[in-house]
């Protein structure tokens, strides 16, 4: 579903992974692990096609991967329901039920987004994935915030997305009881810090 | 498309979403010049058709940035940029619901505003169908403006300035119709140049800004 062929990755046009391949497969869940300022963000933000590679390819099936990064998209002045039809329907799908009932929205779902504790807001963000229908999920650091239910929570909805033929990449610090899931440390694909030939290179 | 546009025009109408900020700015402009200018009808009447134009162009800049900044700060635009929307698509929402919820009752409340500044009566016919002819072009330049100074901190002023030039032809033309509309002169060219340049930014400004949005998001 997902293979990254050989990537090289720049933050502020200063490389900081190099040569780096993964492969992700239908049923999959790959944790990627990393000191901070590794590029962890940044090789994820690559893989959604926010930005472009320095080198190498990302090859992915089309219109099936969805993006959840540090912050969570949501709108404080719409309510909880609101904020999941919205993103359902943009996704073009309808039901946000099966969402609301994966991580305990229920209670919370007439409530003003801008109402909800941090954990609150972080289980609409994952919830959003749910209503998103897409195959391979991209997530940056998604149990920042959680309790320890919550992350329980997170953890079957990934093993049940899964089940159903999807695929995970997850960038984090905390062991998410997923035993099932490949560990891919990136600290040995830190790119070496290289002579600037092409200086306009950094200011693109 | 349509889940973007709805919910754009709800987050405006809520409490904080800014929707009568453009509204109560052009009032206050067009209640204070008269004050102004001073007791002397003829002038006023003579200079109204541009002071209306000005202070719908001034009051449709007010809300430029709240575009897209809202929406990069929470992380929306990642995540919408992300999505099956193309971004060309995006931007062209976002400026229709800037146009609904602006540059609309701009045009709506200009009318009633210009009886405050004596307005020839031959005049409120061409003023509503400048505005409402060239208010789009605003949003979507605006737009195009907005795409450019995401993610800069307080970069409200800095699209304030590469908005205004922008603005300049649609304010010519604009205010050009509706004081020949009310000195009961030809409009047909000014008119026509007005509706040449809001189909023509409309046309082309949101490949502009789906491309400025896309280098900004990396």
């Amino acid at each position: 579903m997902l293979t990254v062929t050989d990537l090289s990755i720049a933050r502020g046009g200063i490389p900081v992974l190099e040569g780096l391949n993964l492969t992700l497969g239908a049923g999959q869940a790959m944790v990627l692990r990393g000191p901070n300022g590794i590029g962890k963000t940044t090789l994820l933000r690559t893989i959604a096609g926010l930005q472009p590679p320095l080198s190498g390819q990302v090859e992915v099936t089309p219109e099936s991967l969805v993006y959840a990064g540090h912050a969570d998209g949501i709108k404080p002045t719409l309510t909880v329901t609101e904020n999941l039809d919205f993103w359902a329907q943009a996704f073009g799908n309808h039901d946000i039920s099966a969402a609301i009932a994966a991580f305990a929205l229920g209670p919370l779902a007439a409530r003003p987004a801008g109402a909800l504790s941090a954990g609150q807001k972080r289980r609409l963000g994952l919830a959003r994935l749910l209503v998103t229908g897409r195959a391979i999920w991209v997530l940056d650091e998604p149990t920042v915030s959680l309790d320890m239910d919550a992350v329980a929570m997170f953890a079957a909805a990934v093993r049940s997305h899964l089940a159903q033929g999807g695929a995970a990449l997850i960038a984090t610090h905390i062991d998410l009881g997923l035993a099932e899931a490949q560990v891919l440390d990136v600290a040995p694909y830190r790119a070496k810090p290289l002579d600037i030939e092409d200086f306009d290179g950094a200011f693109l | 498309m349509i889940a973007l546009l709805t919910r754009d025009i709800r987050l405006a109408m809520r409490a904080g979403g800014g929707f009568g900020l453009g509204l109560s700015f052009f009032l206050i402009v067009v209640v204070l010049v008269p004050f102004g200018v001073g007791p002397q009808s003829a002038l006023l009447s003579k200079i109204a058709p541009g002071i209306l134009w000005l202070g719908a162009l001034l009051a449709c800049l007010l809300s430029l940035d709240r575009i897209f900044a809202l929406d990069w700060e929470d992380g929306s635009l990642d995540l919408l940029a992300t999505s099956p929307l193309p971004m060309e698509g995006i931007v062209s929402v976002k400026a229709l619901a800037h146009w609904l919820t602006t540059g609309l009752p701009l045009v709506l409340v200009a009318p009633v505003l210009g009886v405050l500044l004596n307005l020839p009566e031959a005049g409120f016919l061409w003023l509503t169908l400048s505005l409402a002819l060239g208010t789009p072009a605003l949003s979507v330049i605006g737009t195009f403006g907005a795409a450019l100074t995401v993610g800069l901190k307080r970069g409200g002023l800095l699209l304030s300035l590469l908005v205004l030039p922008l603005y300049v032809p649609t304010l010519i033309f604009g205010a050009e119709v509706a004081r020949r509309g009310a000195e009961g002169f030809d409009i047909t060219t000014p008119l026509l140049l007005l509706a040449g340049i809001t189909c023509g930014t409309i046309a082309l400004l949101p490949f502009a800004s789906a491309a400025v949005l896309r280098v900004n998001l990396r």
